[in-house]
């Protein structure tokens, strides 16, 4: 091996060494699972539109459902194994995003409703929420002096 | 004059302090380990019915010091002093685990280095003529680890091949200064280094370079090679570290090839576990030493073993502040 002086040198060396995660495998695990739950929300879109539901309430009945069933398989020690296999696959869609809350809940709730389960909600959650609204109104803000120019 | 000081780093016992017993506590993961039959307890769940994470590592560290002093049938009042620290914030397993035992205790944070850190505090003390009992303990759980340092363990994501997963256990060793047993005949105290690594996921190549300071350090100090040990066993450097070591090692001459190994290769099995780079934490090296290397010791299949510890000084509120991952290595030679 080269000899390692620096920080740099190493961190280097250390990079070379290290083997990188699989991402192509990751990707297309990511791909079929995360393609599976969305075909899963279409199903349960279905479901709630033909017992009677117009589209737009279908659409919020089908991110409730899938909310609780994310929830749900984060209470069974599920989803955290459906996380490992899928990766981003089970962590981009609204399952995903209710194992980020539900997660903590259980995590924090040895230092009470206060200051575990309500403080640390969102541990996990929080960045997303914050940069998403402030996403949402900078995107607003462009499109209002687009649309107010014409 | 430092009459016991040998080099720069490395102290020489006039009276070298016994390993009288020890006694090893491990999750049930450990417990499915290739190195399950030298352990003296395995836990059925992680909770061992307690309510909390921290909770449970507190009982361990009790229950495990308890076992310890049991095996010799000595008392609370027995033991001249305690060294023991843990992972967690304000090393609190160990505290809360030793509060009903009323013996002077010495809270050591080392990171996953503590338990040799307390071995070679305890023997320093020991040859000083300060004490003739000394508990060294120390103990992590995957659980309240990943708690504190990581995720929620519910939260569904996936961990990059480098990473280490923290051993679940305490080990603890009675050190004495008569009777039968391994002694304890030098001890290498690290220093902290740097080599910029900031990657919480590779913590083996975070403390690598720590051990190779060390381990070279105490064959400069002690004039002694390689090939004087049975065995020279790091922390918990998981495989990327092991294969570092190795590396750094021979291009500083020094060729461990044939009797280097790491306590986090070793608890676990590679292939089935699922465990990336190996184990890590305070209970890696404890267990596995208190555990698999203690009985080889008394068995005699390794007479002379450098037993070198490493650890990651470092907080969440350090890696998120973008600050590098701190190594240091404390190292022991025991020899029958």
């Amino acid at each position: 091996m080269e000899r390692i002086e620096t920080k740099k040198d190493y961190q280097d060396y250390v990079d070379k060494i290290t083997p990188n995660s699989r991402t192509a495998f990751n990707i297309l695990k990511a791909f079929i699972v995360g393609g599976l739950i969305c075909l899963g929300g279409q199903f349960i879109m279905d479901f709630w539109e033909a017992r009677g539901l117009a589209q737009t309430d279908a659409a919020s009945a089908t991110s409730i459902t899938l909310i609780f069933i994310g929830i749900l398989l984060t209470a069974l020690n599920i989803y955290s194994k459906i996380g490992k296999f899928a990766g981003a696959g089970s962590i981009v869609p609204i399952t995903g995003f209710a194992n980020s809350i539900a997660s903590p809940a259980i995590e924090f709730k040895s230092e009470g409703l206060i200051l575990g389960v309500g403080a640390k909600l969102f541990q996990i959650a929080g960045p997303v929420l914050v940069y998403g609204t402030a996403t949402s109104m900078l995107v607003g803000l462009i499109y209002f002096l687009f649309t107010a120019s014409n | 004059m430092a009459q016991k000081k040998l080099g720069k780093q490395t102290v020489a016992f006039s009276n070298p302090p016994i390993i009288s017993s020890t006694y090893s506590i491990v999750g049930p993961k450990e417990g499915e380990g290739p190195l399950a039959k030298y352990f003296n307890l395995i836990l059925e769940d992680e909770f061992w019915g307690e309510k909390t994470w921290e909770k449970t590592e507190a009982k361990i560290v009790k229950e495990c010091i308890g076992g310890c002093l049991g095996n010799e049938k000595v008392s609370n009042d027995d033991i001249d002093f305690l060294f023991s620290g843990d992972l967690l914030n304000q090393c609190v397993s160990s505290s809360f685990g030793i509060r009903e035992r009323n013996i002077p205790y010495l809270g050591l944070f080392g990171a996953c280095s503590t338990f040799v850190e307390g071995m070679a505090l305890g023997a320093m003390t020991i040859d000083g003529g300060m004490a003739d009992n000394i508990v060294a303990s120390t103990s992590s759980h995957f659980c309240s680890a990943e708690k504190q340092f990581r995720f929620p363990l519910e939260l569904g994501n996936q961990r990059p091949p480098s990473s280490q997963w923290t051993v679940t256990g305490s080990g603890t060793a009675l050190l004495k200064s008569s009777g039968t047993g391994p002694k304890i005949t030098h001890a290498t105290i690290g220093k902290i280094i740097d080599m910029g690594i900031k990657d919480a996921n590779n913590m083996g190549a975070a403390m690598a370079p720590a051990a190779v300071d060390t381990l070279y350090q105490h064959f400069i100090d002690t004039g002694r090679t390689p090939d004087y040990y049975d065995l020279i066993l790091t922390g918990d450097l998981g495989f990327i570290g092991k294969q570092i070591t190795l590396e750094l090692m021979m291009s500083r001459g020094f060729d461990l090839k044939s009797n280097y190994n790491d306590c986090g290769c070793l608890i676990f099995d590679r292939e089935t576990q699922d465990v990336h780079s190996g184990g890590s934490g305070c209970g890696c090296v404890a267990t596995t030493f208190c555990g698999y290397i203690f009985n080889q010791l008394q068995e005699k299949t390794f007479r002379k073993v450098l037993l070198c510890a490493t650890g990651a000084l470092m907080s969440p509120t350090t890696a998120q502040q973008n600050e590098s991952i701190l190594g240091i290595a404390h190292a022991v030679s025991i020899e029958v």
